[in-house]
């Protein structure tokens, strides 16, 4: 299976996000050509990108657009805007993965971010941001799906009748 | 109907915990005419408060009272049980299995094994047979009475070809506590595919809709739930004659009761009775062999999940519906003593596979596994592990709980033979998926353990352990162990079945002594 290609340095570019500032404080995700939009009320536009690119570099998938990762980001905003410490613990991990190399760790290339990621991966914002990753990509019903998962049945009225002895590709004896 | 009792009613037995143990428990002796009062740390739910999430559900369902694992275990949640009325059969898979034989003599047949505290049970699997059958028949288990086994979903026909390849002789969907047959007023199992989260229709047994609501129909019952046991209180001859409990407001309370009967699992039921000490009692109750909260035993356990090359959608049907029997018995030849089962697994959602596979992994090859998830197949090894002296359950010196209570310290070290068994199992396991062509193998540690077994065990000799067989402690005749904690060694099975029958036999042995005193 190939990864999406996309030099990283481009990934914002080459995506088609925009993250812009609110008046109000926080800021605003942008899907490509504003199909879709997400407001990240606590967390300045610096902060927001970092952390979609990072859910991105956490668990990259081809086949799912970036509104997913958005869709986490939007999360760790809530998150941070319940709780300071979380908030703080976004704001410095950011600071840190930037303070890693001379340039801003989002304009680094593929291997570089990849490098920093894992110098910091025991660290609890790595933890913060990873747990919410899982949660809220995989957790996501419209990405189990793709994936394969089915979610909640009992109110389908299980696999009885849905497929849980389908399996045809077993040898015969 | 539902009845209650007075605190100052000392006519009452008191059971604390509604679960395998103590609800069974409860519904016996209520059966016979006993008045019974059962107190329940958790909350009552329903059917409806049963949903397919597994985050919800483990909110819903966990003990969540602070814990702390040493040792090889998850310090924050070193036990995954639940603190709910119907207690952890709310949350088990369903596999019913009877103990062999042999495991009853696990002293005699391993002979001595060093730096393990191994010891036969003063009952044997002939003792127990007629109430494994009661049992059976109470909780409904596929493939005994005539009930006839579930049927085989992917994961276990996966299971179960790759068994015929390696050689394997004996594999069938188990003998499961899931109807697939509507019984008992309860329907069939609809392979829902979320046993563990709470079985949504009830299909499952669990005291919880079974064993709780026919007690309180004899009008010999009454459930207390959110009532936390703190203490139990002894007379100047020792006899025990109450229990404290603190409600769900946190006011304390003083039940009476003529017996007490302590199913609140591994870990609650050796607290309670060390948090009992007393001037009489300095080591805390039934403790004069020094062996209440020691040899605690979780299983050897482990899991193996293979990609497969073609799609299985393991999340489908019952969780737990395919085992494997071959590598159950004892075959020294292997290089430990006793053996293990082999039970098939899902992976609670990708989120849940993506937190378990490789904890903390992350990444494109990381991202790419997950993208396999309906390619994935599971399995769970379980086995005997041994018991040890230094494994168990003590009081945290300063932390206390939000009762007061010293929160308690779980510690358990794998045996060599411990982790000799499960190199053979996942071994074995991967040999099974790897004949089919599986392109890649995982094998994952265990788990937080749902198998808590041993920690006021069983003895002939009081001087070995803190009971006898019918679970009556050496010390205090009218305090009984009625959990699994009273188990002398813990066999190569899923629990629950023994605890079912052992609360059974305990129930006519506790009739019958009451009936005598009159």
């Amino acid at each position: 299976m190939q990864g999406d290609g996309l030099p990283r340095r481009d990934f914002l570019r080459s995506s088609g996000i925009t993250v812009t500032a609110l008046a109000a404080g926080g800021s605003m995700i942008f899907g490509r050509n504003h199909a879709w939009a997400v407001a990240a009320t606590s967390l300045d536009p610096h902060i927001t990108q970092t952390l979609l690119v990072m859910t991105h570099d956490l668990f990259p998938h081809q086949r799912l657009g970036e509104q997913y990762y958005a869709v986490v980001v939007d999360a760790l905003d809530k998150q941070a805007a319940g709780d300071p410490a979380t908030r703080q613990q976004l704001t410095d991990g950011v600071a840190m993965l930037d303070a890693a190399q001379v340039k801003a760790w989002t304009d680094l290339p593929d291997a570089a971010r990849e490098t920093v990621l894992r110098s910091v991966e025991k660290t609890a914002f790595f933890t913060t941001v990873r747990t919410q990753t899982i949660g809220k990509l995989y957790g996501n019903p419209e990405v189990y799906r793709m994936f394969g998962y089915g979610g909640p049945s009992a109110p389908l009225g299980g696999y009885i009748n849905r497929g849980f002895d389908d399996i045809d590709w077993l040898p015969k004896t | 109907m539902a009845r209650t009792f007075d605190l100052k009613d000392d006519s009452v037995v008191v059971i604390v915990g509604s679960g395998a143990g103590g609800g069974t428990l409860a519904n016996e002796l209520a059966q016979k005419g006993i008045d019974v009062i059962c107190l329940e740390a958790g909350s009552r739910l329903s059917l409806g408060d049963i949903v397919n999430d597994n985050d919800t559900m483990f909110g819903r369902l966990s003990w969540l009272d602070k814990r702390i694992g040493t040792g090889d275990l998850n310090a924050n949640l070193p036990l995954w049980v639940c603190k709910t009325v119907g207690g952890t059969t709310v949350h088990w898979a369903g596999a019913a299995l009877r103990f062999q034989d042999h495991e009853f003599k696990a002293r005699t047949t391993y002979g001595e094994i060093h730096s393990a505290n191994l010891l036969d049970w003063p009952l044997t699997l002939a003792d127990l047979a007629p109430f494994y059958d009661r049992a059976e028949d109470k909780i409904g288990v596929t493939g005994t009475h005539g009930i006839p086994r579930l049927p085989g979903s992917n994961n276990y026909k996966v299971l179960a070809a790759g068994a015929t390849r390696v050689g394997y002789k004996e594999f069938h969907t188990g003998n499961m506590a899931i109807n697939s047959q509507p019984r008992d007023g309860r329907p069939a199992c609809q392979q829902i595919g979320f046993c563990m989260e709470g079985c949504a229709i009830g299909a499952k047994w669990s005291t919880l809709y079974t064993e709780i609501p026919k007690a309180e129909a004899t009008g010999h019952f009454e459930l207390r739930p959110n009532c936390m046991a703190l203490q139990i209180t002894h007379d100047q001859n020792g006899l025990v004659t109450g229990v404290v409990y603190a409600d769900n407001d946190g006011e304390h309370h003083e039940q009476k009761a003529r017996a007490v009967c302590v199913a609140g699992n591994s870990v609650e039921t050796p607290r309670l009775l060390l948090n009992s000490a007393s001037a009489k009692y300095p080591d805390g109750l039934a403790n004069s062999s020094g062996q209440v909260g020691r040899n605690f035993m979780r299983h050897m356990s482990g899991t193996v999940y293979a990609i497969m090359p073609g799609r299985v959608n393991f999340e489908r049907g019952t969780q737990m519906a395919g085992i494997v029997k071959d590598e159950a018995g004892f075959n020294p030849k292997r290089g430990f003593a006793g053996g293990y089962e082999i039970e098939t697994l899902p992976g609670f959602g990708l989120a849940g596979l993506a937190t378990n596979l490789e904890p903390g992994a992350w990444g494109r090859k990381y991202a790419q596994t997950m993208e396999m998830y309906d390619h994935f197949a599971g399995m769970w090894l379980v086995g005997e592990d041994l018991p040890q002296t230094g494994n168990g359950i003590t009081l945290h010196v300063t932390e206390k709980d939000q009762h007061g209570l010293p929160v308690p310290v779980v510690h358990f070290t794998d045996h060599a033979n411990d982790i000799a068994m499960r190199n053979h199992a996942y071994k074995a396991g991967a040999a099974i998926y790897q004949s089919l062509g599986a392109e890649e193998v995982f094998r994952l540690p265990p788990f937080s353990s749902t198998h808590n077994m041993g920690t006021c065990r069983q003895s002939a000799n009081p001087r070995d352990g803190v009971c006898n067989s019918y679970g009556q402690t050496h010390d205090i005749p009218n305090l009984f162990i009625s959990d699994g904690s009273q188990f002398t060694t813990s066999g190569a099975e899923n629990p629950t079945l023994t605890i079912v029958a052992l609360a059974i036999r305990q129930s006519g042995y506790i009739a019958n002594r009451l009936s005598k005193r009159g």
